[in-house]
């Protein structure tokens, strides 16, 4: 599947319309300067050539070199990618826990005001755009209150936390949650909360619909299963028999879409990273479309593809491991 | 005998037709109310010629800067002293061109593509089935973004790069449902009576799922959009001479600083408003033609 892939993004950038080196210099360079630029970069190669040029640096974890200042792609990915991650996980704790908590109270409001309230919620989120969304946010509780920052990823008169230093062993994951917490710094926690909180808010409310729909026909059904009114019928509290008995076989299905909508995630990551000026994967690729730099577009392409495979490929063991009928 | 027609039942038709789909409850209302949005905007867009108060593309010669919204200018003046309320009026002509181009694209492709691979099976199923399902599992806003940057900004590339990340959607629904399909006893009578396979695709089977392709498309409409949106925000859209709600919005990110809210907010909500309608009018249609899977 990845190497379909690859193979999908080396021939999209190769054979449409359109040359790279050319498209670079926008038309008005020396045919001896594309011709030098063509070399460096390997593209007056035969396109097989390339082809395993290309698969061989990615097999050693080579990008290649950027077409703007030929700095590594890989490296520039690498140390971009912990601000993608950190924006994603937050986002999908958001998007899954706020979907979880209204499709639960819709299921047992069924068909009743409430119900109809968060199924137009839910429809409504998934009709914003998501920057547009940030950026009332930016407005509002950004600009206009003053509660949290509108952009960047911390606070630019501190150092950035530093992780576990142990004597000369130095452990950070690049993450500034985590880091922060390894570094016991807990205003530097609430900072890197503070600074994460509205892009994450941004990007989990425009996700969450997906859960509320799916946690609320799942719940429906599953509430009117014997096993439910069985756990009803021995006295155990609503709320029990609800978030304990109930929920734990409507989550299933919620941890598949997990999985699926890993990648709508990071599509909607690139617009929210550009409106808070997140440091991350997407603002990458944004700033390298403007500098028509498509070694580095390749590059960030690719890594989006092998992070949304490694996901699924989580999602799965961990569907084995919370329902014991599965086992691979 | 036949009942002679009149011009009359022509209007007489789609009354009752309206009157039933409300009948329908929740799912007709969704329909009702989503028809009426898109329906709104695009009759706005296609008279916005002739209602606009201001040129919405001209840079006026005196201009008034970042005007908040007045008796002038409902909805204020952008940055460069353009009436946003002019704007908003005839903006909306590169979504719908943008969303109804790639939804022909992914017509004209996926269907014909989930038809033949699916019913011939085999290798050719796989092959494509593994390919659709690569596009499909990848990040689509990610690919859409590749794909524009290579083609180059304008409408048409624009389609063209969102018809790539969602003709798989099309495929899946497509496929699923010919396989189940070409099982049923009817086709199965078809091949017997020596039908030739074109008639049996177009025919027995392509009738049977216009209802999903319509559910597909429709939703298909709204992620359009909204895709398109973030090209255009991504600085992939269309160039500033033509009005445009998704350069609108990216325009004003600049302008939050300076407190003008009016510049993002009235174009931002016409883009949810449309892309409301159209998920309305796919929630409404798939339970119409789905009502187990909503219950």
């Amino acid at each position: 599947m990845i190497l379909i892939l690859l193979t999908m993004v080396f021939l999209l950038i190769r054979v449409l319309p359109g040359d790279p080196v050319l498209l670079h210099f926008e038309k008005n360079a020396s045919p001896a300067a594309v011709e030098q630029m063509r070399h460096q970069l390997g593209l007056d190669k035969p396109l097989w050539a390339q082809y395993f040029d290309y698969l061989f640096g990615l097999f050693r974890g080579d990008l290649g070199k950027s077409m703007q200042d030929y700095s590594s792609v890989g490296q520039n990915i690498f140390s971009a990618f912990p601000a993608t991650l950190e924006l994603a996980i937050f986002s999908m704790v958001i998007a899954a826990a706020l979907g979880i908590i209204l499709g639960v109270q819709a299921s047992k409001a069924y068909n009743k005001p409430e119900d109809h309230i968060i199924r137009i919620f839910g429809i409504v989120t998934y009709a914003i755009p998501v920057f547009f969304l940030g950026m009332i946010f930016q407005l509002t509780l950004g600009l206009g209150l003053h509660w949290f920052p509108v952009g960047q990823r911390f606070n630019p008169t501190i150092q950035i936390p530093q992780g576990l230093n142990i004597g000369s062993i130095h452990f950070s994951t690049g993450l500034y949650t985590i880091d922060s917490l390894l570094e016991g710094n807990m205003f530097k926690f609430t900072e890197s909360l503070r600074y994460l909180f509205l892009p994450s808010l941004t990007l989990g409310l425009v996700l969450s619909g997906v859960f509320i729909r799916l946690t609320r026909s799942n719940m429906f059904e599953t509430l009117r299963l014997d096993f439910v009114t069985a756990a009803r019928a021995r006295g155990l509290t609503e709320n029990k028999v609800t978030y304990s008995y109930a929920l734990r076989n409507a989550f299933l299905p919620v941890l598949t879409m997990l999985g699926l909508q890993f990648a709508t995630l990071l599509g909607g990551a690139i617009l929210t990273e550009t409106t808070f000026s997140w440091p991350g994967l997407g603002r990458y690729i944004v700033d390298r479309i403007n500098f028509r730099d498509y070694t580095a577009i390749q590059g960030a392409v690719v890594v989006f593809g092998i992070f949304v495979s490694m996901v699924s490929l989580v999602v799965d063991l961990l569907y084995a491991y919370l329902d014991p009928r599965i086992r691979l | 005998m036949t009942k002679p027609t009149t011009k009359k039942s022509v209007l007489s038709s789609i009354l009752p037709g309206l009157n039933s789909l409300a009948k329908r409850g929740l799912a007709g209302w969704l329909i009702i109310v989503g028809a009426i949005f898109v329906a709104a905007i695009v009759v706005m867009t296609a008279i916005s010629p002739w209602i606009v108060p201001y040129n919405p593309v001209e840079i006026p010669s005196s201009p008034k800067i970042l005007a908040p919204p007045s008796m002038q200018h409902f909805f204020g003046t952008n940055d460069l002293g353009q009436d946003v309320f002019s704007r908003v009026l005839s903006g909306g002509g590169v979504m719908l061109q943008v969303s109804i181009l790639s939804v022909i694209v992914c017509l004209a492709i996926g269907v014909p593509l989930g038809l033949f691979a699916s019913y011939a099976g085999g290798a050719v199923d796989r092959v494509v089935g593994l390919l659709m399902d690569s596009i499909y599992a990848f990040p689509g806003l990610v690919l859409a973004i590749a794909i524009a940057a290579m083609l180059g900004r304008g409408v048409v590339n624009m389609a063209l790069s969102i018809a790539v990340v969602y003709i798989p959607s099309y495929f899946r629904v497509i496929r699923s449902q010919v396989l189940s399909i070409k099982e049923m006893s009817y086709i199965e009578a078809a091949n017997a009576v020596g039908a030739k396979n074109r008639t049996i695709l177009t025919r027995y089977i392509l009738p049977n799922i216009v209802p999903s392709i319509v559910v597909v498309a429709t939703v298909n409409f709204a992620d359009a959009i909204l895709t398109a949106a973030g090209l255009t925000f991504i600085g992939l859209g269309v160039p500033v001479t033509i009005p445009d709600w998704g350069w609108d919005l990216t325009n004003g990110r600049r302008l939050l600083t300076s407190g003008a809210w009016w510049v993002i907010t009235f174009p931002g909500i016409m883009i949810i408003l449309l892309a409301l309608g159209f998920t309305l009018m796919g929630d409404g249609l798939s339970e119409l033609f789905n009502p187990r899977l909503e219950q």
